[in-house]
């Protein structure tokens, strides 16, 4: 565009009068309040990080190295907190679908913007809650960050504290899910039909009905929790009739579907780097946008798989094996799509698309190992142990982790308006890969020999596994702030990026990076399907 | 190029259909939020069906009726006080928007006086007459504190929101042309109401 010099982006021009940090705690705009969710986030990512490269160092070797039992106890249950709660459920959608989101449809902003800095708060207040919790008296929370009755009731810790943060956090993620949810039905920008939305949007928009269906019930049950500390009401309590059980059953009717809240956006960030570095429209584009929803839908009924010897029926167990058998259907969709969008493309492997291919590799390891647990059998060997751990790091760490910094390298440009150094990124790929697969992979051979999960001391025979894994977590945490550093730098002294430097045809390539405020001049017209690489040419010529 | 427009005039999108969708929906979480605490009861219920019976039968079915009719009426208030705005009347409107804060009161004063007199006989959680108790009627109690007293704490909430509501009329923030958030509150104390509906039969007269 010749005449985007003279557009102000949305760092020099703001939707209120003030100016400085203030116009950034007002802002309505879509694009600084995903930026905030990105400090945000980021922090606690890194704070998380840290309890877990603690949690490794306790590790290497058997018996007392740096903490007491107590203390480990804590710090799994903090890790777990702050990883799923603060960091991989809002990390995608509240930081690139508050950015992206609405400039993929075309549209000026999200439909509530008032409401969207409200979540953004209110998720702040969450995060707070999370933190006072651990200095107040009683100390951090101890349970494990499933909260699982009855230890949750009778610990003396900050369970309730700990507790009401999760319920405010989910107050955030309802209210981000709604506003997604109404942004993609009313704020389509014309001929934005919804088989033309990004892939992204598909799945961002199905995440937001997981966050609305699924959330409220956490919010329950979390109350129940509480209430159950406070009075003493029994509903879970079997010496006055209450049902333990059914906690279980409360907590993940909700904690399931979760999972697809971590993993689905990161689905959507794949199918949008694929096509943009294979050249090629996306493969099978109804069935990625249809299996989105499928994802949802069946994901919502297999949440007892995690209570497979917890005391449940057989009729009850093969019902809740086979649906999570064919949960996995729609997934693989979406593998064998994007594998064949690469066949006969041309394939331009850039650090994006190179963070892709780590998430294919390890996403099918975690989701093939999930097959292990879901199958009756080989859970009940495999349940509660190290095999459980790596399988779920796999898939979240391995899958929406991976795509997190997929994600940052791909949008990087684009929000920030420079660019990264290309060389370390590269380096950077191959770095997060080995030490990935040291920390994690020995825990599926831990797993299988029998080492249970959350245990503060093991067997001498674990002692080489465990030790590789510490050294992963070293190389792995090294890898991270190593991106961390080198992204910042580009922050600082990167070159200038274009407006469209990977070559991506979707509507955030056709406006200057950064954005301006308004994301489009004039409003756009959609005439093209989302991938179709034909307009590259005129885009060019604009 | 349209870059005339000013910081201000930003967010002059106004979008009825969308907010009143988005509302739609967060009474949709709301639902589910209740609709945890019935999956409960439906199970207990199930397991002590006798125990429940007998609880139930201690609860006052009167002060109940009388809650029933008092937040039906306040629904048909809230609507007549739309109905009023759409149609132009302020003053109208604001009369029945007071009546609806009025009728929300005498519910909570009831539950209030309920709640007291259930007390001052030693039921509620956690006391040695009610642990005294076999199993399903502790349940039972705890089930109606909880569940009735998430639906009274909906009823103060709402309460707010129509007193904001009234506020805003004599701003002029919500006129006869502009008034979905009324609507929007109206839709919220309907589920209030609905979700007494369901709470009433389920303690008061399933005996």
């Amino acid at each position: 565009m010749a005449d985007a010099v003279a557009v102000k982006s949305f760092y020099q021009k703001s939707t209120n009068r003030h100016t400085g940090i203030l116009s950034w705690l007002m802002t309505k705009d879509h694009k600084r309040i995903g930026l905030m969710y990105m400090m945000a986030i980021l922090t606690f990512f890194v704070v998380g990080i840290i309890i877990g490269l603690l949690m490794r160092w306790e590790l290497i070797s058997p018996g007392r190295t740096i903490m007491d039992a107590q203390t480990y106890n804590q710090l799994f249950t903090l890790h777990g907190v702050i990883m799923i709660f603060l960091f991989i459920i809002p990390g995608l959608p509240a930081i690139f679908g508050n950015f992206f989101l609405p400039i993929h449809i075309g549209a000026e902003d999200v439909a509530f913007p008032r409401l969207n800095l409200l979540s953004w708060y209110v998720y702040i207040i969450g995060a707070v809650m999370v933190l006072v919790s651990l200095f107040l008296p009683g100390g951090p929370i101890d349970t494990g960050w499933t909260f699982y009755i009855p230890y949750s009731v009778r610990s003396t810790t900050n369970v309730s504290m700990a507790l009401f943060s999760a319920f405010v956090l989910g107050f955030s993620s309802i209210l981000t899910g709604l506003n997604f949810i109404v942004t993609v039905h009313r704020m389509r920008a014309p001929g934005m039909g919804f088989f033309k939305m990004p892939l992204f949007v598909w799945s961002t928009y199905a995440t937001a009905w997981i966050q609305i269906i699924a959330t409220p019930v956490i919010a329950i049950t979390i109350l129940l929790v509480i209430l159950e500390r406070a009075f003493g009401v029994g509903i879970f309590d079997p010496a006055l009739g209450g049902d333990p059980i059914l906690f279980q059953h409360m907590f993940w009717i909700y904690s399931h579907p979760a999972v697809y809240i971590m993993i689905l956006p990161a689905m959507g960030v794949v199918s949008e780097i694929i096509p943009t570095f294979a050249r090629r429209t996306i493969f099978g584009y109804k069935a990625i946008a249809m299996s989105s929803l499928a994802i949802a839908f069946v994901g919502y009924l297999v949440w007892a798989h995690h209570m497979f010897s917890s005391g449940m029926s057989d009729t009850a167990r093969w019902i809740f094996s086979l649906l999570t058998f064919i949960v996995a259907l729609p997934s693989g969709v979406k593998i064998f799509n994007w594998v064949a969008t690469m066949y006969k493309g041309s394939i331009d492997p850039q650090p994006p698309f190179l963070w892709v291919m780590n998430f294919i590799f390890l996403f099918s390891i975690g989701g093939l190992t999930g097959l292990v647990l879901g199958a009756l059998s080989t859970d009940i060997h495999l349940t509660d142990t190290y095999f459980v751990v790596a399988h779920f790091h796999y898939v979240m760490f391995g899958g929406t982790g991976t795509i997190f910094f997929a994600a940052l390298h791909y949008w990087f440009p684009k929000m920030f308006g420079k660019m990264y150094n290309m060389t370390f990124a590269r380096i950077a790929v191959v770095l997060y890969f080995i030490g990935f697969n040291m920390l994690y992979f020995p825990k599926f051979i831990m797993g299988y020999m029998g080492m249970p999960r959350r245990y503060y001391d093991y067997l001498p025979q674990f002692t080489i596994y465990q030790e590789i894994s510490t050294i992963g977590s070293w190389i792995l945490a090294g890898t991270i702030f190593f991106i961390i550093g080198y992204l910042i730098h580009a922050l600082v002294k990167g070159e200038k990026a274009t407006s469209n430097p990977w070559g991506g045809v979707t509507l955030e390539w056709h406006i200057p990076s950064p954005p301006p405020l308004e994301n489009f001049v004039s409003v756009p017209t959609i005439t093209h399907e989302p991938y179709d690489f034909s307009q590259l040419k005129e885009m060019k010529d604009e | 190029m349209s870059n005339h427009i000013g910081a201000a005039d930003h967010q002059v999108h106004r979008d009825d259909v969308g907010a009143k969708m988005g509302m739609w929906l967060f009474l949709f979480t709301e639902i589910l939020l209740f609709g945890g605490m019935f999956l409960v009861y439906a199970v207990y219920r199930y397991q002590f069906p006798d125990q429940f019976h007998l609880a139930g039968m201690e609860l006052n079915t009167g002060i109940g009726t009388l809650n029933t009719i008092v937040l039906l009426t306040s629904s048909l208030t809230v609507v007549l006080a739309i109905g009023a705005l759409q149609k132009g009347n302020k003053f109208l409107s604001l009369i029945f928007l007071y009546a609806t804060i009025l009728l929300a009161l005498m519910f909570m004063v009831n539950k209030y006086f309920e709640w007291s007199t259930k007390i001052s006989h030693g039921i509620y959680p956690g006391s040695p007459e009610l642990l005294a108790k076999p199993n399903g009627q502790i349940l039972f109690f705890g089930l109606y504190y909880i569940m009735t007293g998430l639906h009274g704490l909906h009823v103060l909430i709402g309460m707010i929101v129509i007193a904001y509501m009234i506020a805003f009329i004599h701003k002029g923030k919500v006129t006869p042309d502009n008034h979905v958030i009324l609507e929007n509150s109206g839709l919220y104390w309907h589920l209030v109401d609905l979700i007494w509906i369901f709470l009433f039969p389920l303690f008061y007269l399933i005996q």
